[in-house]
């Protein structure tokens, strides 16, 4: 060959080699799962998959769950959140929180060990609220979190601090003057997958309650004035989301009509929950617990570290690729509020619009229903029975009806029927001698769940 | 035979610069003394020069740099003067049009109205130049096409960047002076109103489009293929057309039973080129203005099919749950 020839393949070479230095290495996994033609692929690399399922590996708990033993409060002073948890299985939770978050740290982490039931550490008073928050999450935010529910690990994984955490982000230094204003995007930003769209897509979306949707719901136009710029603060925050959860946008859109319900994947409202859950879980948990936070651990505004989807996805679809850890652990799945908590004691969980939650006493029974029937079943005529019977002994004590139903079908249809299902309860609650006036219908903040048996159900729950 | 198998120009002809033609009424004369440059031969012609740059040249140039200058100092200004950023960052930096808020209203500097001084700057830099294609093509006794292939790209620009926003009533429609962030731009201007793909005019755009690359490959290789022949010598073809022509010709009523002539390939090709931007620049312009979801648009006039369903019934949790945004 001639010597201009070996040059150019040189040359040629040099090119591709630049060309794909941006590339991922192959093999790339297609598993379609939109009717065909769609492109409603989810694209996986094996490799890179079984990286991410090693790093997303839950850890096995110390031991099976301990039930027996007298509450933990008779031996250990102020606990507030988990007094009534017997010693036994409040030792293995705290030993295994110690391996989730501060492993290397140990118990001095939070507490001061002279005198344990001190909350002289801020660490401490930051736990107690986050033990509070993984109770709400597993107990009320069942709609993202379905069974599978959190733990402390599934954002901590070994380390004091999650590592994704966000916080009001001013954007790059730019030049004093009047010149350079980058309006909130234009850097090549991690957290949007390294796109030019705007960095801080936390703060509107995920903090603050601003509108995400942008498209019309009409051929025409019909007085919609969401503009380019609002579109891509909304693309911002879906390409985070994707990002956190190692998807495309098909895991829950047709693309070719993102807005359209009816053509997205069950994922696209799990997610829509999620988003909702992490707007409760920053200004009910994170955003009050700001300043009890030294300032070392704030935001270059000052404020405190707040939740995405990536503090508990990491990558994965499912945190910790869906491993139930919670089950392990089941003073984590309800809210508990000990009678003997000193409610004065803990001014970092009088959060407003919070803490009235944390008081209710816990679902004491769950009537399950058939798809589209008001009938109670014979297994949840017995559930009532039973309850009835607890009822009866507990003369002090009022309940809250809430009927449910699942997403199938027509949504008013569905919501008239949750309703019907709380009637039938409460007639049958009747029958079984309970008086009226200790039951009260109560239309839950979410009446219509997912697809599955669980949504069919009318719980009732003990209130204060 | 390899010879004519190169992607370079393989045959420099060497000769005294040549000035052109003798122009008739002319106010501004030539300027420069022709020189070869052996590189640009490899391209091109060799002969670079003489150029006339006159007062649309002129004007063009200037505005045309005032422009990029008030871009490229607030791309400069965004990372801090620092030159190593603005490089390593420069296809993430842009200068943004106002926010919304601002409607028709001229906003301060840095909140847009440098965009809008360098939006000005630039369409009159490109305009004037257009003007001066259109004189230049005059003073030469030729056609205007290229003049009016040029007002086709000039048409989408101002629809994107002037006259959508007008009709809108907001600058902040318009797009950014930005590599990446106009391509965000015009994937969220596609999302926002509903997926561009059902525009009717955006298809036709692209079929334009296509079109044009597809007939561009096919003139360009037939030529080529016939260059051995002498093909790519028009001159002679005008007089004589030759066995080269002939071939190609044949060549294509042997493969497909039809052949465009020598001047209708070019017909072909410039049509298409043309109605690429200017079909485009109609869809951009009733997106918004006429049709806020192209989705729903195309679902109404039985554009878009339907799909089984594979996916369980998916109702929107805000119709749900009342209130909760």
């Amino acid at each position: 060959m001639s010597r201009p020839l070996h040059s150019s393949l040189a040359i040629l070479a040099l090119g591709a080699c630049v060309v794909l230095s941006g590339c991922e290495r192959p093999p790339i996994q297609s598993v379609q799962r939109g009717y065909r033609g769609l492109a409603m692929d989810e694209l996986y690399n094996p490799r890179l998959m079984a990286a991410s399922v090693a790093a997303n590996k839950a850890p096995a708990p110390p031991g099976p769950p301990i039930n027996e033993g007298a509450p933990a409060s008779s031996v250990y002073k102020n606990l507030q959140v988990l007094g009534d948890v017997n010693i036994g299985e409040f030792t293995r939770l705290m030993i295994a929180m110690t391996q989730w978050v501060a492993p290397d740290q140990g118990c001095a982490y939070c507490h001061d060990v002279s005198n344990m039931g001190s909350d002289a550490l801020y660490t401490k008073v930051v736990s107690r609220r986050m033990l509070q928050m993984t109770q709400q999450i597993n107990s009320q935010w069942k709609s993202h979190v379905a069974e599978t529910g959190v733990t402390c690990y599934t954002c901590h994984r070994g380390q004091p601090v999650p590592a994704n955490i966000w916080f009001a982000n001013p954007g790059p230094k730019r030049a004093p003057g009047m010149l350079g204003n980058r309006a909130g995007q234009n850097t090549p930003a991690p957290q949007v997958g390294l796109t030019s769209l705007p960095y801080d897509p936390f703060t509107p979306f995920l903090d603050q309650a601003n509108e995400i949707r942008v498209l019309s719901t009409t051929a025409l136009p019909s007085g919609n004035r969401r503009s380019i710029k609002q579109t891509e603060w909304t693309y911002a925050l879906m390409m985070h989301m994707s990002q956190s959860l190692g998807v495309n946008c098909t895991y829950c859109h047709n693309t070719r009509s993102f807005f359209d319900w009816d053509q997205s994947t069950p994922q696209r409202g799990t997610a829509w929950y999620g988003i909702r859950m992490v707007r409760a879980l920053n200004t009910g948990y994170l955003d009050p617990l700001a300043k009890d936070f030294p300032p070392a651990r704030h935001g270059p505004l000052g404020d405190g570290p707040k939740l995405n989807c990536a503090t508990c996805h990491q990558g994965a679809y499912k945190p910790l690729y869906g491993a139930r850890m919670v089950k392990d652990f089941p003073e984590l799945g309800a809210v508990m509020v000990p009678a003997a908590a000193p409610a004065a004691a803990a001014p970092s969980a009088a959060a407003p619009g919070v803490a009235p939650v944390a008081a209710t006493s816990g679902v004491v029974g769950k009537i399950y229903f058939v798809v589209g029937v008001k009938e109670i079943s014979p297994e949840g005529m017995r559930v009532i029975v039973e309850t009835a019977r607890m009822m009866i002994a507990q003369p002090a004590l009022k309940y809250d009806l809430s009927g449910y139903a699942d997403r199938t079908g027509n949504p008013d249809a569905n919501l008239e029927l949750a309703k019907q299902r709380a009637f039938a309860v409460r007639d049958a609650l009747k029958a079984a001698g309970v008086a009226e006036a200790r039951i009260n219908l109560k239309k839950p903040e979410f009446v219509i769940g997912t697809a599955d048996a669980e949504s069919r159900r009318v719980d009732i729950v003990a209130a204060p | 035979m390899a010879e004519y198998q190169n992607i370079f120009t393989r045959v420099q002809v060497h000769a005294p610069a040549y000035a052109g033609v003798p122009l008739g009424r002319g106010t501004w004369v030539r300027q420069g003394k022709p020189f070869m440059a052996y590189w640009l031969g490899k391209i091109g012609d060799a002969q670079i020069g003489p150029i006339y740059l006159g007062f649309t040249g002129v004007i063009s140039l200037v505005f045309g740099f005032i422009a990029i200058e008030i871009i490229g100092l607030n791309m400069m200004a965004s990372v801090n003067w620092n030159p190593i950023q603005f490089v390593r960052q420069l296809p993430w930096l842009a200068l943004e049009p106002p926010p919304p808020a601002y409607g028709l209203h001229i906003p301060p500097l840095n909140d847009g109205g440098w965009w809008l001084m360098a939006g000005f700057f630039l369409t009159t830099s490109i305009i004037v130049w257009c003007v001066r294609m259109y004189r230049r093509a005059r003073a030469l006794g030729m056609g205007t096409h290229v003049t009016w292939a040029f007002a086709s790209a000039i048409w989408l620009y101002l629809v994107l960047g002037f006259i959508r926003p007008l009709l809108m009533g907001s600058w902040g429609e318009a797009v950014p002076f930005g590599i990446f962030p106009h391509l965000d731009w015009t994937a969220a201007f596609s999302i926002r109103y509903g997926n561009l793909f059902y525009n009717p005019f955006h298809m036709l755009s692209i079929a334009f489009l296509y079109g044009a690359t597809l007939l561009f490959a096919m003139h360009g290789a037939t030529i080529l293929a016939v260059s051995r022949f002498g093909g790519e010598r028009e001159l002679e073809q005008v007089v004589d057309r030759g066995t080269a022509s002939e071939r190609a010709a044949l060549f294509w009523r042997w493969t497909m039973g039809f052949n465009a002539t020598m001047e209708s390939i070019h017909r072909w090709a410039w049509w298409f080129a043309v109605l690429c931007p200017l079909t485009g620049g109609i869809g951009i312009l009733l997106t918004g203005t006429v049709v806020d979801n192209w989705y729903l648009w195309a679902l109404k006039h039985g554009v878009a099919p339907a799909y089984p369903a594979v996916f369980p019934p998916v109702v929107d949790p805000a119709a749900l749950t009342g209130g909760m945004r």
